[in-house]
């Protein structure tokens, strides 16, 4: 049995996820088996890279309908990065490309005229009350590296937004989902509180 | 809004930090994780690693150091020394590495960064200058260095940073070997220069010997980022002293 199990679908690497995770308290495990996604109590999808090669590389493995009846039989979902776009409708990004559709919106290139990748450490303002940030003051500085940023079509999904020559939004949350742009893994105390919290209710 | 960020230098030999460190809570000063973890804690927003090892076995030592880092550090780290094409460069980002850095394999061979930004992603390729005005030049440009700083390119160092971000670099790190242990400031017109010319971060380095040199060469130079090591190391400062004088200037720090 794994609590939480990490969905490796070859986006990225996994390691310092699973090392914040477990520094957190989590009983975790890395894995593309469906098995392994079918029985964990908690499901964690993070991933760097493109949003259409995610999609592809979910798909082939039958990862997506995993994802989905994970999140519809309630567990604790927690999207990192790409996790987070990949829960939505569809992405711009090089073409556009189907996502999970498990939130209504889209995802599109940040509209700054700073700098893209948005690379660095900034706050978020939270706009609800979550049980992710407990313990994580509102306006927290958390590290980002990403290029594109989504746009829910409902605001009662965004959880956090963030500014950066323009208000992205960089968490959502609904139910037992949720997912932020930032990493949480590499935004020291901060970044471990939150997964400590997502570890509490696993 | 994006704040601006500290980043503590590491210089490691053989797996050991060189530089000792005032640190009174850690038990081994020499050891770079148990180090860099008490950066993290203190607030540090990212570490750079230069393993100055020699460079017939950096090959090796690099990826350990890599793969010790990604198993305790909980911000982002960059590790350079002795990368020399895309081979090294993958296995030091695999064993966790955030970021590479590379310097005189970028200078001989720049196609290298074109194919790691394409392969691993612009984000994780920092292209490190090592920078020293040429006094005989009349329009007094400065000229890129390779080699830990003993070898002289003949290229112009401002035009280097442009080419290198065009070829894929995420970001630069970049050194003045004019100020470099001077503790009298960092090179402001050198920073300048390259922080006008592109449109990365770009991590000013070299001369930091008090907590208003960063905010100046944030405030004159536009840095994105300042790094330093002995004003860290040795005690001078803490890292939470340095952001609350940032702060105080009116620059955006992450104080936590």
């Amino acid at each position: 049995m794994n609590s939480i199990v990490i969905i490796d679908y070859g986006m990225g690497n996994l390691r310092s996820v699973e090392k914040a995770l477990e520094k957190a308290g989590g009983k975790v495990k890395v894995s593309h088996d469906l098995d392994d996604v079918r029985s964990a109590e908690a499901i964690v999808l993070p991933g760097v890279g493109a949003f259409g090669d995610a999609m592809e590389r979910l798909t082939r493995r039958g990862l997506d309908a995993a994802i989905k009846e994970a999140v519809a039989a309630g567990k604790p979902f927690l999207g990192i990065c790409l996790g987070l776009a990949l829960l939505f409708d569809e992405s711009d990004e090089h073409g556009v490309h189907a996502g999970l559709g498990l939130l209504p919106g889209r995802v599109e290139l940040l509209p700054t005229r700073l700098k893209v990748p948005h690379i660095g450490w900034n706050r978020i303002s939270a706009q609800k009350d979550s049980r992710l940030f407990k313990g994580v003051p509102n306006g927290s500085y958390f590290y980002f590296v990403h290029s594109y940023a989504v746009v829910p079509r409902l605001d009662t999904d965004v959880l956090c937004r963030t500014e950066y020559g323009c208000e992205f939004v960089s968490g959502i949350e609904r139910g037992n989902m949720a997912a932020v742009q930032f990493h949480p893994e590499k935004s020291s105390a901060l970044g471990l509180r939150m997964l400590k919290n997502f570890v509490s209710f696993s | 809004m994006l704040s601006k960020r500290i980043i503590p230098c590491l210089d490691v030999r053989n797996g050991r930090v060189v530089k000792g460190i005032r640190f009174v809570d850690i038990r081994d000063a020499g050891d770079p994780v148990e180090m860099a973890s008490a950066y993290d804690h203190e607030g540090a927003d990212e570490l750079v690693f230069l393993d100055i090892t020699a460079s017939h076995e950096r090959r090796e030592t690099v990826v350990e150091l890599a793969r010790r880092c990604a198993e305790e550090l909980f911000i982002p780290f960059t590790i350079g020394g002795g990368m020399r094409d895309e081979s090294d460069i993958r296995k030091v980002l695999k064993a966790g590495a955030d970021k590479i850095a590379i310097n005189s394999a970028a200078l001989e061979n720049p196609a290298v960064i074109n194919r790691c930004s394409k392969r691993f992603g612009a984000q994780c390729i920092v292209v490190a200058i090592d920078a020293k005005l040429n006094q005989k030049d009349p329009e007094k440009r400065w000229e890129a260095f390779v080699h830990g700083g003993r070898t002289a390119t003949g290229r112009d160092a401002v035009e280097w940073a442009m080419e290198a971000v065009k070829r894929g670099a995420g970001e630069i790190l970049l050194t003045s070997m004019d100020t470099d242990g001077t503790k009298r400031g960092y090179d402001i017109d050198l920073t300048r220069a390259v922080t006008e010319a592109v449109n990365v971060p770009v991590i000013a380095s070299g001369g930091a010997g008090n907590l208003e040199h960063l905010v100046e060469v944030v405030r004159k130079a536009n840095a994105d980022a300042v790094l330093a090591a002995s004003i860290f190391h040795y005690g001078a400062y803490s890292i939470r002293q340095a952001k609350e004088h940032m702060a105080a200037a009116g620059i955006p720090v992450r104080l936590t």
